[in-house]
């Protein structure tokens, strides 16, 4: 396919399913429905461990057999850790941690 | 009639403001990001004006470069996007009676903006509906100004952005630690990275997402009645 046209459809998609998690509550859930035990009980589970899903999602290409390849990236996520427990600030975690990446794949 | 909609557009400017740095900056490392995938101006505008959900427009971006199939896209959406059902579940009696600024209420509602309106309540001498509109709408165009900047940062930028990606890492990080620090349970992001990191074993870096969210899912719903009961132990 089309490169542009390829991306045309994803970007489409992503859109489509985005809109559609937005109104299906407002549309299952019209006139005072009542919400389903389990529906709640994974509106409060799923989100952290999604979060967990996506961080192993962004170091899924990280190689352990090469120093170069693991040690800056591990480096930069532990910074970004301790940056965040240190101020909970979430711009200065993602700015600092990716600034630290930066300079170590230059070191390194 | 007049001077409570100027003050209520006011308002909802003031209380927009502390999401302004947040989704500049954000939506400026997203236009780098899809600009050094190949994708200028054009589609970083279309994503923020279509899409307009931060994380999943990060995660569209190596979706978009590795080539996932249409159906890895649409099953990641869910997954990525599946906290706005129960966003959704928790506004509908807030967004009841919104009139015709509903769908764009319901379409414009990120994690943002539901953390500035889940409260349901709005400042006195305002009208709710209007002022909630006006939230959501100012902070989409802080999102779209943020990812067009980016695109056009990307093209102009001076230095090289090698390394720019691990942004999209760092706001994971960041946001796991915040959850992990706010949650008194830890079972669910302990389960989300044990069956992620089970899967990339098995599966590989290519194809592990939908195996790794069915595995997360089925296992969530295994552990609801162990969790439920450490819930009300804590409680």
């Amino acid at each position: 396919m089309n490169q542009r046209l390829y991306a045309f459809f994803m970007v489409a998609v992503i859109s489509l399913f985005t809109a559609l998690l937005r109104f299906l509550p407002f549309w299952v859930f019209r006139g005072k429905r009542a919400v389903p035990p389990v529906i709640r009980y994974l509106g409060n589970v799923l989100p952290c461990a999604v979060i967990a899903m996506l961080v192993v999602y962004c170091l899924k290409d990280v190689s352990l057999v090469s120093l170069s390849g693991c040690v800056p990236v591990l480096l930069s996520v532990i910074a970004v850790i301790l940056l965040h427990v240190w101020k909970r600030s979430t711009l200065l975690s993602i700015i600092g941690g990716t600034a630290c990446y930066m300079v170590l794949i230059r070191l390194m | 009639m007049k001077k409570t909609t100027a003050k209520t557009i006011q308002t909802a400017f003031k209380k927009s403001l502390p999401v302004m740095a947040g989704y500049v900056v954000l939506g400026i490392g997203f236009g780098i990001l899809l600009k050094e995938a190949g994708y200028g101006f054009f589609w970083s505008f279309l994503m923020s004006l279509t899409i307009y959900a931060g994380s999943m427009q990060y995660v569209a971006v190596s979706l978009l470069t590795s080539g996932a199939t249409l159906l890895t896209a649409a099953l990641t959406t869910l997954m990525v996007n599946a906290r706005h059902l129960f966003y959704g579940v928790s506004m509908i009696n807030t967004y009841e009676h919104a009139g015709k600024e509903k769908p764009y209420l319901i379409f414009a509602l990120t994690d943002e903006t539901y953390s500035l309106l889940c409260d349901g309540t709005a400042p006195e001498g305002t009208d709710a509906h209007t002022y909630r509109f006006f939230v959501s709408l100012f902070n989409q165009c802080y999102w779209i100004l943020g990812c067009v900047l980016g695109s056009l940062i990307g093209t102009v930028l001076p230095f090289d952005t090698a390394g720019i990606e691990f942004s999209m890492t760092a706001l994971f990080v960041t946001v796991l630690t915040e959850q992990w620090l706010t949650a008194k349970n830890h079972l669910p992001a302990l389960i989300g990275l044990i069956c992620s990191a089970l899967c990339l074993l098995i599966f590989g870096p290519g194809s592990f997402l939908i195996p790794a969210m069915v595995l997360i899912t089925a296992a969530l719903l295994c552990m609801q009645k162990t969790m439920q009961q450490k819930e009300g132990e804590k409680a």
